[in-house]
């Protein structure tokens, strides 16, 4: 179950500003490794200030990724049934609870070493999985990959996995059951009541 | 054992908490993976509450007193004796090849690593693996049958649950004569593991709608991924 850690270097994913030309593994490399290296030096943010933690994911992990897309795939067949309006307002909110998922890990990360895989793609690629592997002492390493599409303004993640464990798929039945009990609505309604609770302190642990 | 015994204190407890489960009947979403949706989201919710009170602040206590190396030899012993059962389920599997690493590991842990302690069999690069029975019975093609969250332990399939009978019954732990030994040792394993996931917790409160079903999604697909040994076919996502 050690493989669940993974979450915390989950969103050691971070950026750099003149990325649009980048090859996808450097892109994640870079970001890893400059995520990490503040990680490393902040006080705050291993002490669990998740406030830091959050604006450092703003400045540096969220330019890489493509919401929408991730939207798009946690709600699968149900897209179809959500009105553009609607569609916008899913995407923000999945959009902060993944920010805060990753931002609350990484003020659990440890000073695990990541490592990256070989890497090989064709220019004609436009999907592309990036590999590496998260180290502890004491347990068997945790795969973490990234699946990135290439854009015109570069190459952005869709999904993550950890352990094998999708992050976008493993929402996809929490959906689902939202969608069947309240409708599209319903669906909002829930993602905005967790955004909520999690961001009133009186409430959150 | 120590989870039977909890089990015993409060299965009267438990009794209740099925029934409640069983007359509310099946509150399904029409995951084909979870027909007794039911049945599972009490017994969840039962296994969450011996965990807010018992394993869990026990655990944040080990936590919080214990320096990380002490934490990382206790992980580290433990990981030994289970590196034995892990070849033997390579063996089982067909994969000697791993098996004989799995045995290499315990041979240098268990000796130059001091009973299993220091993990210099992964500085020597022996790597660690994660087989179990019910991983085994899947490589042998057993499907893997309905979900089931399984008192105290949590989150099973049917296969994983027979897998688990053997795990169990293996578990030289388990086998340990002297009694007192073997219940400190047992419990120790519990809050230790536990002590493990303090921070994935913090994670999945974070980032579940519905907590069971996080967890149930997140265990399927990690165990999917197991027995593909980490290769395992992508789910068609458009």
């Amino acid at each position: 179950m050690k493989r669940f850690l993974g979450f915390l270097a989950a969103l050691l994913f971070a950026t750099s500003a003149t990325s649009a030309d980048l090859a996808p593994d450097v892109l994640v490399k870079n970001v890893t490794n400059e995520v990490l290296e503040i990680v490393r030096t902040d006080k705050d943010i291993k002490s669990g200030n998740t406030k830091k933690a959050l604006e450092l994911v703003e400045a540096k992990v969220l330019p890489h990724f493509n919401f929408q897309r991730m939207t798009l795939l946690a709600l699968g067949r149900d897209a179809r049934q959500a009105s553009p309006e609607q569609l916008k307002l899913i995407v923000q909110e999945f959009h902060s609870l993944l920010v805060r998922t990753y931002s609350k890990a990484l003020t659990e990360y440890r000073d695990q070493e990541i490592s990256f895989k070989p890497f090989k793609m064709t220019d004609a690629d436009t999907e592309v999985k990036v590999r590496s592997e998260i180290r502890q002492s004491g347990g068997k390493s945790i795969p973490l990959d990234y699946y990135l599409e290439k854009t015109p303004v570069g190459w952005k993640v869709y999904d993550m996995e950890v352990a094998g464990v999708s992050l976008v798929t493993n929402y996809r039945s929490s959906f689902a059951q939202q969608i069947q009990a309240g409708g599209i609505d319903g669906l909002i309604r829930s993602l905005q009541a967790k955004n909520k609770s999690a961001a009133d302190p009186a409430k959150a642990k | 054992m120590i989870e039977m015994n909890i089990g015993y204190r409060l299965k009267s407890v438990l009794t209740v908490t099925v029934l409640a489960g069983l007359l509310s009947g099946c509150a399904s979403s029409g995951n084909q993976k979870d027909p007794i949706e039911g049945f599972n989201r009490a017994i969840f919710s039962f296994n969450e509450g011996v965990d807010t009170v018992l394993i869990k602040p026990v655990a944040q206590g080990y936590d919080a007193v214990l320096p990380t190396p002490v934490r990382t030899g206790v992980t580290n012993f433990f990981g030994n004796i289970a590196d034995f059962f892990i070849g033997v389920n390579n063996l089982l599997q067909g994969k000697p090849g791993q098996a004989a690493s799995d045995l290499g590991r315990v041979l240098v842990n268990s000796t130059i690593g001091v009973l299993g302690v220091i993990d210099w069999a992964s500085d020597m690069g022996m790597e660690k693996h994660d087989e179990d029975f019910g991983q085994t019975f899947g490589r042998w093609g057993m499907g893997d049958g309905a979900y089931v969250v399984v008192p105290i332990f949590g989150p099973r399939t049917v296969r994983d649950t027979a897998g688990l009978v053997l795990d169990v019954a293996a578990d030289p732990v388990g086998h340990v004569d002297h009694v007192p030994t073997r219940n400190t040792l047992l419990a120790l394993r519990i809050v230790d593991t536990r002590a493990d996931l303090l921070p994935a917790d913090k994670v999945i409160e974070e980032a579940a709608l519905d907590k069971y079903s996080y967890v149930r999604d997140g265990y399927l697909q990690s165990r999917k991924n197991l027995i593909y040994d980490g290769n395992a076919p992508r789910e068609k996502l458009d």
